[in-house]
């Protein structure tokens, strides 16, 4: 339809469309992340903030709040896998065993927790996992000692709970689109069931275990209450750095450092990902075949 | 039992299947003797698909027993039966390119065979289909019919027992599904390997197999060759499926001398032989009389028709059709209503008839099959 009508007016519809967002990301991101770059190769003034000046040190600064990078940098990825662990199964469930009517309760039961505030099931699990909580339990039956609570642990428990449901559902989406027939071919040339989902069902649905893996990577990068709740101020992100740096210390410019790299990272994870992605194009095209 | 002289590929002995109430497949006895091109046929929902899915081993009959060379396979699941399938969309492998997707049933094997010769294999296998050199295509650059190649090769690489075809060529246009045929015939024949094709295409299945069978809700009607099915069809159905047909309904009479005398409507009478496929129609069944387009007699009067005659009329011409060869009429009797002729050119008669002329029509005994409905 677009293209039977005029070009100018074609664009002056397309230019309404994009401006709200077009409008949005510049002023509340790009600009901002202008700002902060520019901050970062500033100082800071006497009193706290930002005193204009070119200068790397904020950047040669950086190994000092290197513990909040290595936190990070691993906690996140293997949050994620973790997530993907507990994620698949499920929606290979989902999508492929559970009949009709459980496929729908199970989908709404993994969703549920989102109505209410993640502040909330953070300090659930904060009684859960503390001392009169598992631990509890655990000297119960013997095994004394167990502390859990603002320990890696309870970050990486929180992480796979706070965003199973985002790795779920693309996953699920995969699988269920997943021509059933491309089974019965692999078990006519002779694969089993587990050949089978190694050779067949397991590719196929990378793409959605990328995109999952992709939404949960980035946000744990980011995140700061779960670090802050389950961790304790013991596991701290770099988003825990972030309040600390602009906040607490007031040193905007190390602070706008610190929020320049981790953008940074998360620009390569990104370009890595795009690159997965349209590497496995195929997968996706051929899904139309 | 006795065993017959060669064991074939694939038995069914009292194979039914049902899903719920619905009785998809009813009691098959067949047999696919090794080597041959066999057509399975008939309408959509008669249970030609559910026949080869419990070959294939993708369902187990709910009744009665599949056995491969001899051996009882039911209950044996679809990745140890030594039989492969050509799906209808082909169900290729999107996420592996060509040459992947042909060796795949090699690299299911335990042992797997070596590198070099799954290598070899695959190039043998794909120049087979005519498709040297497209191995490292992705699926979705190749056309539909080289798809279907694929498909082909990534089956008959395994030199499967029998290969299933799920009509294979619904999919194809006009053309490329008639080279496709004449490719798989070819391809059946270099082989060796006995093919079972579905397909409701009669034309398709005809000339195509060695042997024909065709099924009705679910049950096998009669399998044989083309040839017999034209010739001597069990019943009305199959002559009716199997090329083109007239039909009168009628009651069956006394039986003389290999002829069955048969009372039309409005007292009208003729006689015709029973199929030597079945037992005859006794006294008093309803039967229909068929007349194959081909063998019915055009004359200018009666008197012109030849002496060896089971039923004379008059009639008029309503249309006509120059094929060729062939003249195909269609005439109307005023009381057994219209049917198709077919009469060769003959270069002696100086006029064919025209549209609108009187002409007188008959058969001969032998042309007229009386037939139990079905
Ligand atoms: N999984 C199933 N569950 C219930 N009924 C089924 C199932 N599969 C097939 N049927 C029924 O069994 C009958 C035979 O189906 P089948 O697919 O074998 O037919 P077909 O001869 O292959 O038809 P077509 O030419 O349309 O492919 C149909 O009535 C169909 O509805
Ligand atoms: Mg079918």
């Amino acid at each position: 339809m677009a293209a039977s009508l005029p070009s100018s007016r074609s664009k002056v519809v397309t230019t309404l469309l994009v401006a709200p967002a077009g409008l949005f990301f510049l002023f509340l991101l790009i600009l901002p992340l202008i700002v902060v770059i520019i901050y970062s190769f500033g100082a800071r003034a006497e009193a706290g903030g930002y005193a204009p000046a070119f200068t790397f040190d904020n950047y040669a600064n950086l190994p000092a709040r290197g513990q909040a990078f290595i936190n990070t940098l691993t906690l996140a990825p293997l949050g994620t896998l973790l997530t993907v662990l507990f994620a698949y199964p499920l929606a290979y469930f989902l999508a492929v065993k559970a009949n009709e009517r459980l496929r729908t309760l199970l989908l709404v039961l993994v969703i549920v927790p989102f109505w209410t505030s993640q502040l909330l099931r953070y300090y659930a699990w904060i009684m859960i996992l503390g001392s009169k909580g598992i631990p509890s339990w655990l000297a119960w039956i013997g095994m004394t000692d167990v502390r859990i609570i603002n320990t890696p642990w309870a970050v990486l428990i929180g992480a796979v709970y706070g965003f199973l449901p985002l790795m779920v559902l693309p996953i699920y989406v995969s699988l269920e689109k997943l021509d059933k027939r491309l089974l019965e071919a692999s078990a006519d040339l002779g694969a089993d069931a587990p050949r089978t989902f190694w050779q067949v069902t397991l590719p196929l649905s990378l793409p959605g275990v990328a995109t999952g893996s992709m939404l949960v990577f980035i946000l744990l990068m980011g995140e700061y209450i779960l670090p802050q709740l389950l961790g304790g101020g013991k596991v701290f992100f770099i988003g825990n750095a972030l309040v600390d740096l602009f906040l607490q210390s007031r040193n905007w410019p190390f602070g706008a450092a610190v929020s320049t790299a981790l953008v940074a990272i998360m620009f390569v994870t990104i370009a890595v990902y795009m690159r997965f992605v349209l590497s496995r194009g195929d997968t996706r095209r051929a899904a139309l075949v | 039992m006795t065993k017959p002289a060669a064991i074939p590929d694939i038995s069914f002995r009292g194979v039914s299947k049902r899903y719920g109430d619905v009785v998809a497949v009813d009691k098959v006895d067949l047999d696919l003797s090794k080597g041959s091109f066999v057509s399975l046929l008939g309408p959509s929902g008669c249970g030609k698909t559910t026949c080869l899915r419990m070959m294939a081993g993708f369902e187990q009959p709910s009744a009665g027993e599949v056995f491969i060379r001899g051996d009882n396979v039911t209950g044996v699941p679809a990745y140890r039966r030594p039989v492969n399938m050509v799906f209808q969309h082909y169900a290729l492998f999107p996420h592996l390119n060509v040459a992947d997707n042909v060796s795949y049933g090699l690299r299911q094997r335990s042992p797997r065979p070596p590198r070099e010769g799954i290598a070899k294999a695959v190039d043998e296998a794909l120049s087979m289909v005519r498709l040297s050199g497209y191995g490292a295509r992705r699926i979705w650059e190749l056309s539909g019919g080289q798809q279907q190649r694929v498909a082909l090769a990534r089956a008959l690489i395994n030199r499967p027992a029998v290969l299933l075809l799920d009509e294979p060529l619904a999919a194809l246009d006009r053309k490329l599904r008639h080279d496709m045929q004449i490719e798989l015939q070819n391809l059946q024949r270099n082989v060796g390997i006995t093919f079972l094709l579905v397909t409701h295409d009669q034309e398709e299945a005809l000339s195509m197999s060695d042997r024909v069978c065709i099924m009705k809700d679910g049950r096998l009607v009669q399998a044989g060759t083309p040839r017999e099915l034209y010739d001597e069809p069990v019943n009305g159905y199959v002559a009716d499926f199997v090329g083109k047909s007239n039909f009168f309904a009628g009651t069956a009479g006394q039986a003389s001398d290999g002829l069955i005398k048969v009372a039309l409507v409005d007292g009208m009478k003729t006689a015709g032989r029973a199929s030597r496929s079945t037992a005859p129609p006794r006294q008093g069944d309803a039967v229909l009389v068929s007349v194959r387009p081909e063998r019915i007699r055009l004359a200018a009067a009666e008197r012109d028709l030849p002496n060896q005659i089971a039923f004379r009329a008059e009639a008029k011409v309503l249309n006509r059709i120059f094929l060729g060869e062939q003249t195909e009429y269609l005439v109307a009797h005023d009381r057994l209503g219209e049917f198709m002729v077919r009469s060769p050119r003959q270069g002696n008669q100086a006029r064919a008839f025209e549209i609108g002329d009187r002409v007188a029509i008959g058969w001969p005994p032998d042309a007229a099959l009386v037939l139990i409905k079905d």
